[in-house]
């Protein structure tokens, strides 16, 4: 009887622990699938002209270059809002705020910002900067949207980033006569370096892939030549995407696994980097 | 020099602190003007007819109940998908994968969370969709299913990150003080790390949900657009359509300040306010478990 007993346990972790395995593995291997197979059809349209031409013949032919600068603009016009910002936002709230109720509201509306859908981020930004501030349907009104909604990724980041910083560094650099701000500037900021980073490219990396928010407030549907400003509306890589494959009759199949290929290379070796970087860091940590 | 000194420690002081203050600005402003477009919806469409079953805005039916069935029938299917699976995984990643299995999965599953949804709807039209069509013999592969299981693929990662979180923050001698007992580690798993962690997996599950009402481009894409009441169970293998896809499709092509401008941002605001409460109530049960951790340690 107690032999009995003891077996069915030992059976029923056997059981449960292979189920369980075997979930871990279906939830993980169609990602590892997904990415091969798009390598894999992509890969054949990719070629010089494809990364350097301009769409012709209603998008059917040529190349997906204004896409891919369009992308890439919008990449670092939203670094040049979110980052300072966001990296900011993380030294208060790690380096000056106490547990007081404002604190705890501004840890609200991280989350918050965080769970906004990106399509209502995209009516947001189309109310604000499209109309109201009159950017009109513009790189400058995409990049802010899409700054905002990366803000909570690089601020959460970076948060925790500098609150593993040591005390001990703090109140060594104060005790040497260092200012509050050259304490964070020199020892705190540098030591979190490696985390903070890796969060700015997880949360670019968001920016560079999202369609929604750029639908109405940057998006064009197809352009003859590269924005000059950034008042101009631009193509973008995703938006391209979702046009070809849905918007667009008759197109070529290839062109649009070389076009989801592009973007996939584009957002994943972001995440690569962030890991890379991360990982070392890691290592390399000496406390 | 002292002097210029403080002045410059005065400025950067303020910048950041105004820094840190700008998270609260920016949702007050997304709400201002979620309202602002929103709000006049309420003057121009009787109620009757915002609550109607018809979604048919070039002759001004402004029904949204379609578009809340479709959001909720998608969002329940991807549940179903990406709750024991993310758990699943995040069980087996962090109480029963070797080490370096661990360090293999993790980078994959965000990985996942880091795929751009256009890409997996991409997939959803030209395999996922042509699949479910012949396997289950449907008119259309484009329906609420499809859009279920790319929702709920599009959820895990964000299930697993929060749920493996919260287990691996399970106090080891939880676990040892089971095992001493004789539990299996089976049993320990099932009756002290996972009730131990309730709160964190129960956050993962609603931040899980909330990711997957507000997800826009890949419902956009497999689900086939089209705004049906979706009340019978039957639904899930017919198009439907959720109120983001409907803000994504539609809002391209209407005047600005028309009717049917104020009803998509009206249906924005709706969206907004589902995202605060799902928010507000996952981290109000993080605090409360906290405060809960902190009175029995004490």
């Amino acid at each position: 009887m107690k032999r009995i007993f003891t077996l069915n346990r030992h059976l029923s972790q056997r059981i449960g622990f292979t189920a369980i395995t075997l979930m871990a593995f279906a939830t993980v291997v169609p990602i590892v699938a997904t990415i091969i197979y798009i390598l894999i059809q992509g890969a054949p349209s990719i070629s010089l002209e494809f990364l350097t031409a301009y769409p012709y013949d209603g998008m059917r032919a040529g190349g997906i270059l204004p896409a891919i600068i369009g992308t890439l603009y919008l990449t670092v016009g939203t670094a040049i809002f979110s980052v300072p910002l966001g990296i900011a936002a993380a030294i208060y709230l790690s380096e000056y705020a106490s547990d007081t109720p404002l604190t705890r509201t501004i840890r609200i509306a991280i989350i918050n910002l965080a769970g906004i859908p990106s399509v209502v981020y995209g009516l947001f930004g189309l109310g604000l900067f499209v109309l109201f501030l009159n950017f009109g349907t513009s790189i400058l009104a995409a990049s802010l949207t899409l700054s905002i909604m990366t803000l909570p990724i690089i601020i959460s980041t970076a948060e925790e980033s500098l609150r593993s910083v040591p005390q001990a560094f703090r109140t060594v650099s104060i005790s040497l006569g260092a200012t509050r701000w050259q304490t964070i500037r020199r020892i705190v900021l540098k030591e979190a370096l490696p985390g903070i980073l890796t969060g700015v490219i997880l949360g670019l990396e968001r920016a560079a892939g999202e369609t929604a928010p750029i639908l109405f407030t940057g998006a064009a549907f197809f352009l003859p030549r590269l924005p000059g400003s950034p008042f101009d509306a631009t193509m973008a890589l995703p938006y391209h995407l979702f046009v070809i494959s849905t918007q667009v009759p008759e197109m070529p199949i290839q062109i649009q696994y070389g076009t989801a290929l592009v973007l996939l290379v584009f957002v994943l070796s972001m995440n690569l980097i962030a890991t890379f970087i991360r990982s070392r860091a890691r290592a390399r940590r000496q406390w | 020099m002292e002097k210029s000194l403080n002045w410059r420690e005065f400025i950067i002081t303020r910048l950041i602190k105004a820094s840190g203050y700008s998270a609260i600005l920016f949702v007050a402003l997304i709400f201002f003007f979620l309202v602002r477009e929103g709000l006049p919806t309420l003057g121009e469409v009787e109620l009757k007819s915002l609550t109607g079953t018809r979604w048919y805005p070039i002759e001004d039916y402004f029904g949204i109940l379609p578009l809340i069935t479709g959001s909720l029938i998608i969002t329940i299917g991807a549940g179903l998908i990406a709750v024991p699976f993310g758990i699943g995984t995040a069980v087996y990643i962090s109480e029963i994968a070797p080490r370096w299995v661990r360090e293999i999965l993790k980078p994959l599953v965000e990985l996942l969370g880091g795929l751009p949804s256009v890409v997996l709807g991409f997939l959803g039209i030209l395999v996922l969709s042509p699949f479910l069509r012949v396997f289950l013999d449907l008119p259309t592969g484009l329906t609420a299913l499809a859009g279920s299981i790319l929702l709920g693929a599009i959820s895990v990662p964000t299930v697993v990150s929060v749920a493996e979180d919260a287990l691996d923050s399970v106090p080891r001698s939880y676990r040892e003080g089971a095992w001493a007992l004789g539990a299996t580690r089976w049993q320990t798993i099932w009756r002290v790390t996972l009730p131990a962690a309730r709160s964190g997996v129960l956050t993962a599950v609603m931040l899980g949900v909330g990711r997957s009402i507000g997800e826009t481009m890949t419902v956009m894409m497999v689900t086939g657009n089209a705004p049906v009441l979706a009340v019978k169970l039957g639904s899930i293998f017919s198009p439907v359509r959720t109120m983001t896809a409907t803000i994504a499709a539609e809002m391209g092509e209407v005047a600005n300040g028309s009717t049917h401008y104020h009803v998509l941002f009206f249906i924005g605001m709706v969206l907004f306010l589902i995202s605060l409460a799902v928010n507000i109530a996952a981290s109000s049960v993080v605090f409360r478990a906290r405060k809960r951790a902190e009175r029995i340690l004490s």
